[in-house]
């Protein structure tokens, strides 16, 4: 299935590009707890990447390694082909690495449109004394945001409560609202923390479709942790799958289905 | 034709407000750090004192550290010999906060980062203490007077036009041209806070800070800086601040102690609410001048100093947030 050349060729015959983010024997302790043990996996430009794995399998802890909220103490990570020294997030995410997380992280006190646009931060580039003063130039750079920050508003079908402080909003909107800050940054890679979490089947379908839409007219790389079997078998163009912060299987949504060690993790056989 | 009484009930009104602005002021520096950093600055009012020690040396030429040179070398400096325009002396005195402002966060705050309230409180203690020491050692601890060139004095012009407003015994209202002055600035500063803080990129990753650090993070802001930012935005508000009591009373110590007068001003006003500064400043202000008028002659006067403590205690029973604070629920 490999082919060193064209890239890689996923199940359903969607070509997908070279690698983007590799990350080598990554090991993550905290105290004496090995949170994550010496696991390496790689994801492609253009794919959808799903990590999954029972709780407390160390999934959030490798997506917060690839956000740089925790930096590991053995390992590498290498993006576009450039090792990445340790970082700050916020120096993570100027790279263009946005994010969504677990328990929704939104400026409550804040509109969506607001909390839209703190998302296109890392975008602009007028300095502090310009912005204070005002000039042309700022303004400028204000109305291009808002015009982008629109499209992504009327792509994600939240344009009815554009202007509602985000602390009003129901559950399944707030992560709506979320993964609409995280695509207003235009990033290279986007890392979605559970995005269903807690949703609906009808709110997970639309999710579904929003992700596989992002990723389809966008062309956005996506790495996502998601529980439901189903949605991740869905939408997924391959799998890491996780079990007491070692990775037990790694492949195609059908590799890792038939997969004996992904199996007994799901099924809860007595580990030695 | 007003009665003289209700005349001088308006003057006292009036003379409460711009108080009450300059208390808004001094409270508005602490809402800024406390909003973005939950940090409570107990060195507020220093910096105040220190900006105008700083302010009142630049333009008077004096050499810093003067004292600590002559001893150590046994010179005699004390002047450079020059004096320089009182604008371009808060342009300098304005660089030296934001260079403190760097300061505070590279060696002390960047540090406590996660830590607890109080921890946090008692390093800004430390911090008063310290840049009083330090305030003394640059500039010396003599009281100075800063002249700036602002107005003294009472306005003839609202006295000739108001005193038609009464009898023969109501002169106009007495109306202080440095207050009025004081008022404009303070004003315009709090507009131009609250346009920079809705309105640019800078102002909108400071709210953004303020609401939850994680986000702000993800979306590329980068805490230090934003810290740095408000710490220098405080000492903007310390040296107006400093310039419009300095002005009126002299720099000197008491200086530091306005920072007392902003605690009643922030428990009515709420620690987080820009608004809240300026309408609880507002309150207090008018609230113990006509207090003073109406009732302190029945209670021997002065009670201008304990007024606003009592008015702000009567306001933590009903209303702990404050008027414009956020309210605490708790869910159990």
């Amino acid at each position: 299935m490999k082919d060193h050349v064209d890239g890689y060729v996923t199940e359903d015959g969607r070509q997908i590009g070279d690698v983007m983010m590799d990350m080598r024997g990554i090991t993550l302790r905290f105290g004496g707890v090995e949170a994550i043990k010496n696991i390496s996996f790689d994801i492609r430009e253009g794919e959808i990447r799903a990590i999954i794995g029972p709780n407390g399998a160390g999934k959030s802890s490798m997506l917060n390694v690839i956000s740089g909220f925790y930096n590991p103490q053995d390992g590498e990570v290498w993006f576009h082909g450039e090792k990445r020294p340790p970082m700050k997030p916020f120096q993570v995410a100027r790279q263009g690495i946005a994010r969504t997380f677990q328990n929704i992280a939104l400026f409550e006190g804040m509109s969506v449109l607001d909390n839209v646009m703190c998302g296109r931060l890392t975008q602009m580039n007028t300095g502090l004394l310009s912005q204070a003063i005002w000039k042309g130039k700022a303004e400028r750079e204000e109305v291009e945001n808002r015009e982008l920050v629109e499209k992504i508003i009327d792509f994600l079908e939240i344009q009815a409560i554009r202007k509602t402080p985000v602390g009003r909003l129901p559950y399944g909107l707030k992560k709506r609202v979320e993964l609409a800050r995280a695509l207003a940054a235009e990033p290279k890679l986007l890392l979605l923390d559970e995005p269903m979490a807690g949703m609906n089947v009808e709110e997970k379908e639309d999710m579904s479709r929003f992700i596989l839409d992002v990723n389809d007219e966008f062309g956005t790389t996506i790495a996502l942790i998601e529980h439901d079997m189903g949605v991740v078998m869905d939408i997924s163009d391959r799998v890491v799958v996780m079990d007491y912060g070692r990775k037990i299987g790694d492949g195609t949504p059908h590799e890792v289905r038939n997969n004996q060690e992904v199996i007994d993790a799901y099924l809860g056989v007595a580990h030695d | 034709m007003m009665s003289a009484d209700f005349l001088y009930g308006i003057e006292v009104v009036l003379n409460g407000l711009m108080a009450g602005v300059l208390y808004a002021l001094v409270a508005l520096g602490f809402v800024l750090i406390f909003k973005a950093s939950g940090i409570f600055n107990y060195a507020q009012g220093v910096m105040a004192l220190f900006a105008a020690l700083t302010l009142v040396g630049i333009m008077e030429g004096q050499v810093p550290f003067a004292h600590m040179i002559n001893a150590i070398f046994g010179t005699e400096v004390h002047h450079f010999g020059w004096h320089v325009p009182a604008f371009a002396a808060i342009i300098m005195t304005l660089g030296v906060m934001v260079l403190f402002a760097w300061a505070v966060q590279q060696f002390i705050f960047k540090h406590l980062v996660g830590q607890e309230p109080i921890i946090l409180f008692m390093a800004t203690i430390g911090l008063a203490y310290f840049l009083e020491g330090v305030g003394d050692l640059m500039w010396g601890s003599n009281i100075k007077t800063l002249d700036v060139g602002l107005p003294q004095g009472g306005s003839r012009w609202i006295e000739d036009m108001t005193a038609s407003l009464g009898d023969d015994s109501f002169y106009g209202f007495f109306i202080d041209k440095l207050d009025m002055v004081a008022t404009v600035v303070a004003a315009i500063l709090v507009l131009s806070l609250i346009a920079f803080a809705q309105y640019s990129k800078q102002g909108r990753a400071m709210r953004a800070v303020a609401d939850d650090h994680q986000a702000a993070l993800s979306v590329g802001i980068s805490l230090n800086f934003i810290w740095v930012l408000v710490w220098s935005l405080a000492g903007l508000v310390a040296l107006v601040a400093g310039i419009m009591w300095g002005a009126k009373s002299g720099v000197q110590f008491s200086l530091s102690l306005i920072a007392l007068k902003a605690l009643p001003v922030l428990m009515l006003g709420g620690f987080t609410s820009i608004p809240g500064a300026i309408v609880g400043g507002l309150i207090i202000g008018v609230g113990e001048k006509l207090f003073e008028y109406t009732i302190g002659g029945m209670m021997g006067g002065a009670t201008e100093n304990w007024f606003a403590y009592v008015l702000a205690l009567i306001f933590l029973v009903f209303r702990p947030q404050g008027l414009f604070g956020e309210k605490i629920i708790e869910r159990v």
